[in-house]
């Protein structure tokens, strides 16, 4: 049991990480569908620095600073030359696919060391939840972190209600003297970073080598996620949790031979991404400040 | 006039070289064109790599009497009608097309260039160019079987498999026979990963059979990420396709290894022979070619990682399937539900085992669909 809790929270890891940088992103009224890609981007960049550095840490700064780069290029379209948010989010996740690919083959077949576990003085020994809570590795923690810290910025400090209203309403934050351009710049290289370091999870802990399109769609889960979370921080920590353990519930499944087609069970994550999305779409009718208003809007104004 | 002449000349001396290039190429007999078609990058290791190294096998072996062309990297689907194609276009002689969802495509491009000769690996479809050639994977499964029986601690064993198909099940079935018949008490769970290639649902799976107790992995998929969750977990498992032990230097009990060079250079000696064929076996059947152990098509790495004895009752096996003292799947053969298949003294025939779609006794759960 213990075993299969740690598989679970180890496959929704990236989920969140990368919902999470989409969120800060969203807030801030940019839609970035690029996820898939920047995680993808992530991923080949920190597999090319662990073979070249041979430290996985690096892994983790070199999957931030592809996602950030990614995101750069969307910025560099969507907020400066005005692009439309939506297609020019398709065509970074298919632009990252293929240059992953290209820049991916020499590392086919080649393994990396991984992430080492971090044990906490003494809270580690509790039984199950010692191991499963405080036995982690540096990126369970950091994501953690940031949640908690997103939350609070979001909620309390200037700066979120800052970068709230520029996502409910540009004109009036732009009238009233906020950088609009250079705030949405900011998150979406946030939200970059955050979906740079999930994908990076992927070769530095769930499997230690390169192969093409590795992140299987999970990006386009991190945006269903933000969605199943109406845009709460914390909500994206059990939506996480949720996906993953349907992910792994399919294999558990088979192997205990569960009479369910396991064609059927491979298909629940995607069966429960439509039913949120469905039911926050329901809800969305009656209560519409849940959405950032200026959400997907490319804001014409001068800075 | 000076002018003139030197154009006479290199005329003539143009001419003279055009002569000799064409004269030379006639007697020296042009190369003949060998196309191959990968699903992937060959990468260094699984099972588009076991097709580089065939590949490579032709090459050493002709020489400068062949051309080899490679297009890596094509998915199953549409595209590969469109790189066939191109492939027949360009004259090349005879195309190997390396992946079993090329079948349809392959049979297509065929009809469309019936002096082309094809050769469609793993799939079962024939026509008067296309020929078939595959494996007989499930000897070396069998072995795997008797080694995970000694192996396993828990009697318990995780299978991934890729898609719930004939090749595959028959597979699980000989990996149970071979189980069987050393541990009674063991049995194989069965995770379909639904992708022939995919590490992280790969590993996934791996973890999973691992945490429900299992000590002793095989698969049916084509990455290293099921052994490297072994390693990682203290468990073991056999390398598939390529020898695997580079990934898991602990882990890996043995790989069955696919060697498809001597099938390549049989098939390209019988095209430049003029003895090229597609075999007469029925239909259904699967290849004029299905080579296994005992025609090296499946060689068996170096049995590691294990006790003496436990090598010692895996040469047996080896050596039993070799001479043709072991019949994997002889009778009696009863499924895990407790129906007979075929009774003792009889033993199943090479159509029945692409007919299988139930699981023999050691196997738990259902075929799914």
């Amino acid at each position: 049991m213990e075993a299969l809790i740690l598989t679970i929270i180890a496959t929704s890891i990236p989920l969140l990480l990368a919902a999470t940088g989409e969120l800060i992103a969203e807030k801030s009224g940019v839609l970035n569908l690029g996820v898939e890609g920047m995680m993808l981007s992530g991923a080949v960049g920190a597999l090319g620095a662990v073979l070249w550095l041979e430290n996985p840490y690096y892994g983790i700064i070199a999957g931030a600073l592809s996602g950030i780069l990614m995101a750069s290029i969307f910025s560099l379209f969507t907020i400066n030359f005005m692009t439309n948010q939506v297609a020019t989010g398709l065509g970074l996740t298919i632009f990252a696919t293929g240059l992953t690919g290209l820049a991916g083959a020499p590392l086919v077949g080649k393994t990396i060391p991984s992430l080492p576990k971090i044990e906490i003085f003494l809270l580690s020994d509790i039984p199950l939840i010692g191991s499963i809570l405080f036995k982690q590795d540096f990126v369970a923690y950091l994501s953690i972190g940031i949640i908690i810290f997103i939350s609070f910025f979001l909620k309390y400090s200037k700066s979120g209600i800052i970068l709230r209203a520029v996502g409910d309403d540009h004109q009036s934050a732009h009238s009233v003297g906020y950088p609009v351009k250079k705030i949405r710049w900011y998150t979406t290289c946030f939200g970059g970073m955050c979906a740079g370091i999930g994908g990076a999870y992927i070769p530095l802990v769930l499997t230690p080598h390169w192969s093409e399109g590795m992140t299987a769609g999970r990006g386009w889960i991190a945006l269903a996620l933000v969605v199943f979370a109406s845009w709460i921080p914390w909500r994206i920590i059990v939506g996480a949790l949720i996906f993953g353990g349907i992910t792994i519930a399919q294999l558990v499944g088979q192997a205990r031979g569960w009479p369910i087609p396991s064609q059927l069970l491979s298909m629940m994550p995607y069966i429960a991404t439509i039913i949120a999305l469905t039911m926050i779409s329901g809800r969305l009718s009656k209560n519409n400040s849940v959405v950032p208003s200026s959400l997907g809007k490319p804001f014409f104004g001068s800075q | 006039m000076i002018k003139f002449c030197m154009r006479i000349f290199s005329l003539i001396a143009f001419s003279i070289s055009v002569l000799f290039f064409v004269i030379s190429n006639a007697f020296a007999g042009s190369p003949t064109k060998v196309g191959f078609v990968y699903l992937t990058t060959p990468g260094d290791h699984g099972w588009t790599y076991a097709h580089e190294l065939g590949k490579q096998m032709v090459e050493k072996r002709f020489g400068k009497d062949v051309k080899v062309s490679v297009v890596e990297n094509v998915p199953e689907g549409p595209d590969a009608t469109r790189v066939i194609r191109e492939l027949a276009k360009q004259g090349n002689e005879i195309i190997f097309t390396t992946s079993f969802g090329y079948m349809e495509p392959t049979l297509k491009v065929a009809k469309e260039f019936p002096n082309v000769k094809f050769e469609h690996i793993t799939g079962y479809k024939r026509s008067k160019n296309v020929a078939t050639g595959n494996i007989r994977f499930y000897e070396g499964r069998y072995i795997q079987g008797v080694v995970a029986g000694l192996m396993t601690k828990t009697n318990k064993i995780g299978y991934i498999g890729a898609y719930p198909i004939a090749e595959v099940i028959m597979g699980i079935n000989a990996f149970a026979q071979g189980l069987k018949s050393v541990n009674k008490d063991a049995s194989i769970s069965v995770i379909w990963a639904n992708t022939w290639y995919d590490p992280v649902k790969e590993a996934d799976a791996a973890k999973v059979h691992i945490a429900e107790g299992a000590d002793v992995l095989a698969q049916h998929t084509d990455s290293p990420a099921m052994l490297q969750i072994a390693e990682k977990n203290g468990a073991m498992g056999f390398g598939q396709s390529t020898d695997m032990s580079a990934f898991a230097p602990k882990a890996q009990l043995f790989a069955s290894i696919n060697n498809w060079g001597p099938y390549y250079i049989k098939k390209i000696e019988e095209l430049r022979n003029g003895k090229w064929n597609t075999g007469d076996g029925p239909n259904h059947w699967p290849g004029n070619v299905w080579g296994g152990i005992k025609s090296d098509m499946l060689v068996i790495s170096k049995f590691q990682n294990m006790p003496a004895n436990v090598a010692q009752k895996a040469q047996e096996a080896l050596d039993g399937i070799k001479t043709g003292k072991i019949n994997i799947f002889a009778g009696p053969l009863i499924d895990n539900t407790g129906k007979e298949i075929i009774p003792a003294g009889k033993a199943l025939d090479d159509g029945a085992l692409w007919g299988m779609n139930y699981y023999l006794q050691g196997v738990n759960g259902k075929v799914p669909g």
